[in-house]
């Protein structure tokens, strides 16, 4: 049982701020693929391994800065890790049966330790990881918090955020998950054959959960935090990969891909977050652009093979992106055709987020007064209450309708709703407008 | 790793399970898919225990309160599903149990709720 946060054991501000940052940078990425294969080699004792990698961590905090950082922080901190736990295990004699297993298990560890840099070992514990936090007899809400937590290894606070959701709530939520993985024995590798499919939804939804958590980090100073993108897009080309023939796993890495495609184009100078509308489109990453419509291909062709309706969420999210990314001139996207995807979306996933993103459509191909009373319709559904989005989109409306005082008012609800800088940015720049 | 499946059903589908509406002490008649799930589940050698329950008609409700015995007529709760029956089987992991439990015949129609074992220690008699 731990409440251990490794990440409260961060550096503090200290004479190497620099070596501290790197450490940090080090530990994050090193994280879900430490943690993946330290808790096979714990039995599926998700407790005892993040245990055992904070104590690494705090091993590395006292090293690190001293001996510098280690060329492949990943095997350093496994190792470490491993070493840990072995300690922990052996001052706890009640547990010394699993000492005689674990030793037995050492000889393999030091291989899999050697292979650390290549990519077969970790993705395989990363896929095991995976489906065994997206397994359908945890609650969808605590696979989405634990697949964050082990594999992006963000912290309660940061996953309680992204979820709307109290710090205790979100805490309470992993505690239990984990407690019925040992308890029920869920087992710790990926699904065979036959419940292979089944389980691939969760974990499809999952992933794009810690994609969103990168791209859009709701809280804190870098608003794009990449790392988590790609291992969002890694993880989905792996799964896409290994289930060829499913059309939503192709549907999920082109919408990643195309999302991501956008990402230096997404920040302006001044840091604030650039709409659609104000991106410089020749920043956008072509070759990304282009993955993602391959992906797209190969979905639409897998959905082709299959007699039941197979076009998913995904394949549809990701055509409104290709839809975008189509263009390099933002004044000729089809906004008719992205709002007729929204709708059909919205038949198969109705939800007000959804529907907001028709009105912003809507918006663009029928003027901003249609766009405008679809979303005063949303509003007093009261579903959206406390979304910053919501009078976000509202303020530009009716900032593009001159409606200044009532803009102004929005803007001043979002940037109350948003704990994201380059967001607040935005908002501030956009507020100042208004009210000169 | 023990876990036991209980089985639950409507009472009328339960006259096909293990827990039917025998009589109590007349030979169960045990219809052919129950024969065949309870000997795949030996030969798979998973099978541990396995029962089937009387009606729930037959159920009588004991609680004590503040030194009272209460007897009440009934199982604990009334609910159109109602536990029929129950077999205990041996896993390695939650999936296993979990196709087992797809197996059996009231999952269709019925549910199977798989939970897993933790135990009792027995204390050794007193002698």
């Amino acid at each position: 049982m731990t409440s251990a946060e490794p990440a409260a054991k961060r550096p503090p501000r200290g004479p190497s701020a620099d070596t501290n940052a790197a450490i940090e940078r080090a530990y994050r990425d090193a994280y879900g693929s430490v943690l993946a294969t330290l808790i096979r080699f714990l039995g599926g004792d998700f407790d005892a391994a993040e245990e055992a990698l904070a104590d690494a961590f705090a091993t590395a905090l006292e090293t690190w800065p001293r001996d510098g950082i280690p060329a492949n922080p990943a095997a350093w901190l496994t190792t470490a890790g491993r070493n840990r736990a072995l300690d922990r295990i052996r001052r706890d004699r009640r547990q010394a049966e699993k000492l005689v297993l674990l030793e037995r298990e050492l000889a393999g560890m030091e291989v899999a330790t050697m292979q650390l840099g290549t990519e077969g070992g970790l993705e395989d514990d990363r896929l095991r990881l995976i489906f065994t936090c997206c397994h359908p007899a945890l609650p969808l809400d605590a696979r989405v918090a634990l697949t964050l937590r082990t594999l992006g290894g963000l912290t309660t606070p940061e996953i309680a955020r992204a979820f709307l959701v109290p710090e205790a709530t979100l805490a309470q939520r992993l505690v239990r998950a984990k407690r019925k993985i040992r308890q029920a024995a869920i087992p710790y590798r990926v699904p065979l054959g036959d419940q292979l499919p089944e389980r691939l939804d969760g974990v499809l939804a999952t992933l794009y959960l810690v994609f969103n958590e990168g791209y859009l980090a709701s809280a804190g100073e870098a608003a794009v935090r990449h790392d988590l993108c790609t291992e969002a897009i890694r993880l989905a080309a792996i799964v896409a990969d290994l289930m060829p023939d499913r059309p939503e796993t192709h549907g999920l890495l082109a919408l990643l891909l195309l999302q991501d495609s956008r990402r230096d184009a997404r920040l302006g100078a001044d840091g604030s977050i650039a709409l659609l509308e104000e991106q410089d489109r020749a920043r956008w990453d072509r070759a990304e652009i282009e993955r993602g419509f391959g992906a797209l291909d190969r979905g639409f062709a897998a959905a082709a093979k299959l007699s039941h309706a197979s076009v998913g969420r995904y394949l549809l999210q990701a055509s409104i992106a290709a839809e975008h990314a189509r263009t390099i001139d933002g004044r000729a996207t089809d906004w008719r055709a992205i709002a007729t995807l929204y709708e059909a979306l919205a038949r198969i996933d109705p939800s007000p987020i959804v529907e907001l993103n028709r009105a912003v459509a809507i918006a663009q191909a029928d003027g901003p007064a249609a766009g405008l009373s679809l979303l005063d319709e949303l509003a007093a559904g009261g579903e959206l209450v406390g979304y910053r989005l919501l009078p976000a989109a509202r303020a530009d409306l009716l900032r593009r309708l001159d409606r200044l005082p009532e803009a102004s008012a929005e803007y001043e609800h979002a940037l109350a709703l948003s704990d994201n800088d380059a967001e607040r940015r935005f908002l501030r720049r956009r507020l100042a407008e208004t009210r000169s | 790793m023990r876990y036991m499946l209980l089985i639950y059903g409507e009472e009328a589908q339960q006259d096909e399970s293990p827990s039917g509406g025998e009589p109590a002490g007349e030979a169960p008649e045990i219809s052919p898919p129950w024969m065949e799930y309870t000997g795949w589940l030996l030969r798979e050698g998973i099978h541990t225990a396995g029962e089937r329950l009387a009606t729930s008609s037959s159920a009588t409700t004991v609680r004590v309160r503040d030194g009272n015995r209460l007897i009440t007529d009934g199982p604990y709760a009334e609910t159109k599903e109602v536990l029929g029956g129950y077999y205990i089987i041996e896993c390695d992991n939650l999936d296993e149990a979990l196709e087992a439990a797809a197996r059996c015949p009231a999952a269709f129609g019925g549910s199977i709720e798989v939970r897993p074992i933790i135990g009792m220690p027995v204390p050794t008699p007193a002698g």
